[in-house]
């Protein structure tokens, strides 16, 4: 606990505003740094996940958001020549230890990516269950938790009357909620979505940000954006990250969003987030 | 009172120019022809099996015998018409697993670079002409093969697929399959594995996000994805299996009896190998129609094969849930 608030005073987070979120620290980051093959990509990130909280990832395109996110639930690792230096906290243990199986940790830090990506070939129910017949997860009664997953991702009454269509049948925002029921029904405490609403338009953009807020009372999120508003409506906490033209990226500030918002620091924070670049 | 507008002129809404034209009509052009020539060859042969069914009646379906000079000349083909089929089990049994396993390695599991050398190695595997193929399968695939049969039949005899009363194990089916299987391997590895490339990144991605391991993410989603280019790929090869004639003319024996299913018995059948085998030598044109009117149905049964491959994939392409 006291490590916590030391860490988050050092992050600049409000620490009376954060003693009334929930306190304790779900995931982190430690000193993180990443590689592709030669070419570092991002440098020294040292990130706090408050549990049962959204962490908006902001910043211009190129500058590792979307490799920071994907170290976190391991996902990094597959592509061929990844490196990673730093460790990752998840329940206070590191997720790259030797003993820590892949496939547990990408069951618990859940991942919604940008393009809505349900499985052609299968049914509604069927994408909403596939991620235990790919992991081998037993959990009880399917039709209580295809209801229960859909209606939390806002998609149920929608859908209710033909889990058995194809899932290519639904709208954009449709198929993106659809994966986002996929990856509850795997129990994850972390979702990580990574620009989840840019392929959408406005009107389901905003279904799945109540969807987030929802969500955000059962499990930690931490989703990268393009859209300030978005930001600002869905996030308790922000992060900015930057990258000089060949240099690796890095987090410029961070902290509570209506600081980062309101009251940013650094200038070029006050910059970005007011539209001047990126 | 309603008032009508008048109904516009949408034309065609392609007015193509010159290119196009000449484009489009080369195009269409080659689709015929292609289609001509099908019609072509089954007008042909089903002018020549006419006659020759005609006379023989249904038995030379359903019996088994290559009498030219009897009075009357009496033929039946049954004993071929399943030998090729038979062959071309035995063929699509070895063979589909193993390219399946080898695309899946190339694709999936090896480095890009031995990925690579074993790309080339198949692709060069499926130039080989099908006469070298029959005889290195003559000089080298058949002494270890008989040895090889010969363990099955003492270990798995008493399943009646590995009985063998004759002791004798050359030109078995089972060595004619195999080597069916040798030439179907690169072709089925190779559209296998240009299909499995073609799985969507954002598809493997989300099964990886889900704790997918290998063979789930290969059963749930590359093939069900590549399900129809591989039954395809495995269609191409298998028509290379049943219309395959040199190669299986050098380690098969012909007999005209039919060789239900001891497929390590000396003897089978093969409608390919026996227009090979029969045409140098006939006793006059009443017999080269014979040869025709084989070739017929088994190009019949290329199609009927085809067909219900079709049909598998329509069916099964049907969602489950
Ligand atoms: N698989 C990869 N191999 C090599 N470089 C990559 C790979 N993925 C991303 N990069 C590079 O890493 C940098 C950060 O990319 P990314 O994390 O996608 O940024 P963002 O999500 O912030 O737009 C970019 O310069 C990109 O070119
Ligand atoms: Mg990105």
């Amino acid at each position: 606990m006291e490590e916590t608030v030391v860490a988050m005073e050092e992050m600049g987070v409000d620490v009376v505003a954060a003693e009334r979120e929930s306190q304790t620290i779900e995931m982190s980051a430690k000193g993180v740094s990443v590689w592709f093959g030669k070419r570092k990509i991002l440098e020294n990130v040292n990130m706090d996940f408050p549990k049962k909280t959204v962490t908006a990832l902001i910043g211009p395109s190129g500058c590792g958001k979307s490799t920071f996110i994907r170290t976190l639930n391991r996902l990094h690792e597959l592509i061929p020549g990844a490196a990673l230096a730093g460790e990752i906290l998840y329940e206070g243990q590191d997720i790259y230890r030797q003993d820590v199986d892949p496939v547990h940790i990408r069951l618990a830090i859940g991942m919604v990516f940008q393009k809505p990506n349900p499985f052609p070939s299968m049914t509604i129910r069927g994408n909403v269950l596939s991620g235990l017949k790919l992991s081998g997860m037993k959990r009880p009664d399917h039709d209580a938790l295809v209801e229960q997953t859909l209606t939390s991702a806002g998609l149920w009454k929608e859908v209710k009357d033909r889990l058995n269509a194809p899932a290519g049948d639904l709208s954009g925002g449709q198929q993106q909620r659809l994966v986002i029921a996929r990856a509850l029904a795997v129990n994850p405490h972390v979702l990580l979505m990574d620009e989840p609403c840019s392929a959408l338009d406005p009107a389901s953009t905003l279904r799945i940000e109540e969807t987030i807020r929802e969500l955000s009372k059962d499990i930690t999120i931490i989703i990268v954006t393009h859209n300030m508003q978005q930001a600002v409506r869905v996030s308790d906490y922000t992060a900015f990250f930057l990258a000089e033209e060949n240099q690796p990226g890095y987090v410029v500030e961070q902290g509570l969003t209506t600081e980062i918002f309101g009251n940013p620091r650094d200038q070029r924070t006050l910059d970005y987030v007011n539209g001047r670049f990126g | 009172m309603s008032i009508e507008t008048p109904m516009r002129d949408l034309g065609k809404g392609k007015k193509a120019n010159a290119g196009d034209r000449i484009f489009n009509r080369t195009i269409t052009g080659a689709a015929f022809t292609s289609l001509i020539i099908l019609a072509g060859i089954t007008v042909f042969l089903g002018a020549k099996a006419g006659p020759v069914l005609q006379e023989q009646g249904l038995s030379f379906l359903t019996e088994t015998m290559w009498d030219p000079l009897g009075v009357p000349p009496e033929f039946g083909i049954a004993g071929m018409l399943y030998g090729s089929l038979l062959l071309a089990v035995i063929a699509l049994v070895i063979s589909v697993p193993v390219s399946l396993f080898l695309a899946v390695f190339m694709v999936f599991m090896a480095p890009p670079k031995v990925s690579k050398i074993l790309t080339n190695l198949v692709d060069l595997m499926a130039a080989i002409p099908s006469v070298i193929i029959g005889l290195w399968a003559f000089y080298v695939l058949v002494p270890p093969a008989q040895e090889w049969q010969q363990l099955l039949n003492q270990y798995l005899g008493w399943i009646p697929l590995f009985q063998n009363e004759s002791g004798n194990f050359t030109g078995t089916p089972f060595i004619g399959g195999v080597v069916l299987a040798i030439m179907m391997v690169p072709i089925v590895t190779s559209i296998t594995a240009e299909v499995l490339k073609r799985t969507p990144p954002e598809l493997v991605n989300a099964a990886e996000s889900l704790g997918c391991s290998m063979f789930t993410m290969l059963r749930y989603v590359a093939l069900p994805f590549g399900r129809g280019g591989i039954v395809g790929g495995v269609m191409l090869g298998l028509g290379r299996a049943l219309g395959e004639t040199i190669a299986v003319f050098f380690v098969l024996k012909l007999v005209f009896d039919i060789n239900f299913y001891k497929i390590i018995e000396s003897g089978g059948g093969s409608i390919a190998t026996l227009i090979v085998s029969k045409f140098g030598e006939t006793n006059g044109e009443y017999e080269v129609n014979v040869l025709l009117a084989s070739g017929f149905f088994l190009f019949l049964m290329t199609l009927v094969v085809n067909a219900i491959a079709n049909l598998i994939v329509a069916r099964t392409d049907r969602l489950k849930s």
